[in-house]
């Protein structure tokens, strides 16, 4: 009876990341149309676009590997699976033994690689200047991942989710300094690996600023719409990592009734409309940076989660 | 120990050395100045909760010193000496921001482990707000070190200052009447700095200290 309840929990909550995930990228469409006065497209228009998407033919390149045809697929899959161990809504999941801050950033580095060696496969300019591009960002905003789970782990005395989880709701936490420097250099980070507005403009198709676009420049079809996919699951993943770390508020934890798993599910969904308002406000307030002045926004990101690990050895003592 | 008290206290110390990474960030001469302004309202909260948390109504005074002359009338003072001098706003930098900030962490990280061998005895309070004040002590030298311009340098001096008072707040207070001495020393040093900066700029045409170091026949 354990067994399956906790099978159902985690099967919903892979359901629900990779069902919710295009109505996110909808809703941040949505606001950031309508802070600009803009009518803008319904939120469900992503959805619309990915059946469209699969429907229509791929359109292959005469020189495509079989790396081309089967990376969409991977980047998808170590995305899900990434987006599967945050938990959203409950802690206590089957797989949460596996939910190591680590592990997620190690499947996101190589859903990365796979997109890069993608990008470079068919051997146009574009996709080579998009793979550099990324591997740049990615070079620099490793070193802020690990740092920050470095902090985490060094308060909690693990790396693994659900225990940081638990150990954020506790009143043992207190209120500490580190922790608003962690969470500001997450939020760099999250905005730099999703490529969102000071670092990538996702809606763009203009040669000189796109990362993210002009690696996935060649696919088309059902390749196209995985990696779509992909890329709004990254983006649920990052916010859903924000909330579960940072507010943990209203998270069910293990053996909690049913009507407890209700009040976990809408306080998340709250949590991740917050979220997309505030990226919208953000990304409509701010302008597209240099690709050169991206290394200066991730080395504060480096030095405010460094600063905060410096921090907490002084109020532990060593 | 770990009670609201010491939380708030970490905290306020942590973001003046936040404030002060903040100012070696920063390459405008405005921008700077208030990024100055903030640290010392930073210093008048955290002066304040020690007086708070210590029962020392001194300290409130040493609080307002800070958030009345620190806060308000320098970086006013200073805005209008810029417009007066009417030097262009970029600061010029002797190495870049990375590895500034790098040697910036660096020192973060020695003045933390001298203080808290140093002042293993002491309580832990005390004994991190030491530590605190030592960075923050560190990071000013580390601006005028690393600006050309004598203006960044003054804030660089004033930014020291601050750290000094963070130390001399958390050590059980200082009296009354060192601590005024010391706020007035501030303002004349202030006041003598400003002369000499017009008087610089009348001789020299520039607030940039490269042109004394070629007027005394050193290296270029």
């Amino acid at each position: 009876m354990e067994l399956i309840r906790d099978l159902v929990v985690q099967g919903a909550q892979m359901l629900l990341v990779v069902l919710l995930a295009p109505l996110v990228t909808g809703v941040v469409r949505k606001l950031k149309s309508r802070l600009l006065r803009r009518q803008g497209p319904s939120v469900l228009q992503p959805y619309r676009d990915l059946l469209r998407l699969i429907r229509k033919d791929v359109v292959l390149a005469d020189n495509a590997s079989w790396l081309f045809r089967s990376a969409p697929y991977l980047i998808f899959s170590t995305t899900w699976v990434a987006a599967a161990l945050v938990p959203t809504f409950a802690t206590g999941l089957m797989f949460s033994w596996s939910a190591d801050l680590i592990a997620i950033v190690a499947l996101l580095g190589s859903a990365r690689f796979f997109l890069a060696l993608a990008g470079m496969d068919v051997g146009t300019s574009f996709g080579g200047i998009g793979s550099s591009r990324e591997m740049m960002i990615a070079a620099l905003a490793e070193p802020v991942m690990i740092m920050i789970v470095f902090v985490l782990a060094l308060l909690a005395g693990s790396t693994q989710l659900s225990t940081i989880a638990a150990y954020m709701v506790s009143p043992a936490v207190g209120l500490r300094v580190t922790l608003g420097m962690a969470f500001v250099s997450l939020l760099m980070v999250g905005i730099a690996e999703t490529g969102r507005i000071p670092v990538d403009n996702p809606a763009t198709h203009l040669e000189l600023t796109m990362v993210h676009e002009a690696m996935v420049l060649e696919y088309s079809g059902r390749h196209l719409a995985v990696l779509e996919l992909a890329g709004s699951l990254k983006l649920l993943l990052y916010l859903s990592l924000i909330a579960c770390l940072f507010l943990p508020w209203g998270l069910t934890l293990p053996d909690a009734s049913a009507w407890m798993y209700g009040i976990g599910l809408a306080a998340y969904i709250a949590k991740i409309l917050t979220g997309c308002g505030a990226l919208a406000l953000f990304e409509t307030a701010i302008a597209k940076m240099r690709v050169f002045r991206i290394p200066t926004f991730l080395g504060a990101a480096l030095m405010l989660g460094l600063l905060g690990t410096l921090l907490l050895f002084v109020s532990r003592g060593f | 120990m770990h009670g609201i008290a010491f939380d708030v206290a970490h905290l306020l110390a942590g973001c003046l050395v936040l404030v002060s990474f903040l100012m070696l960030y920063q390459d405008r001469l405005y921008s700077l100045l208030n990024t100055y302004a903030l640290h010392a309202t930073v210093l008048f909260l955290s002066v304040a909760w020690q007086a708070y948390i210590q029962n020392a109504p001194d300290l409130y005074v040493t609080a307002g010193i800070a958030l009345v002359f620190k806060a308000i009338i320098i970086p006013v003072a200073l805005h209008r000496m810029i417009v007066k001098l009417g030097i262009h706003r970029e600061i010029e930098t002797v190495v870049g921001t990375g590895p500034t900030m790098l040697a910036g962490m660096g020192l973060v990280g020695l003045s933390l482990v001298v203080m808290l061998h140093a002042a293993a005895g002491a309580n832990l309070m005390a004994r991190e707000d030491l530590a605190f004040a030592l960075a923050v002590i560190l990071l000013g030298l580390l601006i005028m070190v690393t600006r050309r311009n004598a203006v960044s340098q003054v804030v660089g001096f004033m930014s020291l200052e601050n750290g000094l008072i963070l130390a001399a707040a958390g050590a059980k207070g200082m009296p009354l009447v060192v601590e005024m001495s010391v706020a007035f020393s501030i303002l004349i040093a202030f006041i003598v700095i400003g002369i000499f900066l017009f008087r610089i700029r009348e001789r020299f045409d520039t607030v940039d200290l490269q042109a004394l170091d070629r007027f005394r026949g050193e290296r270029q």
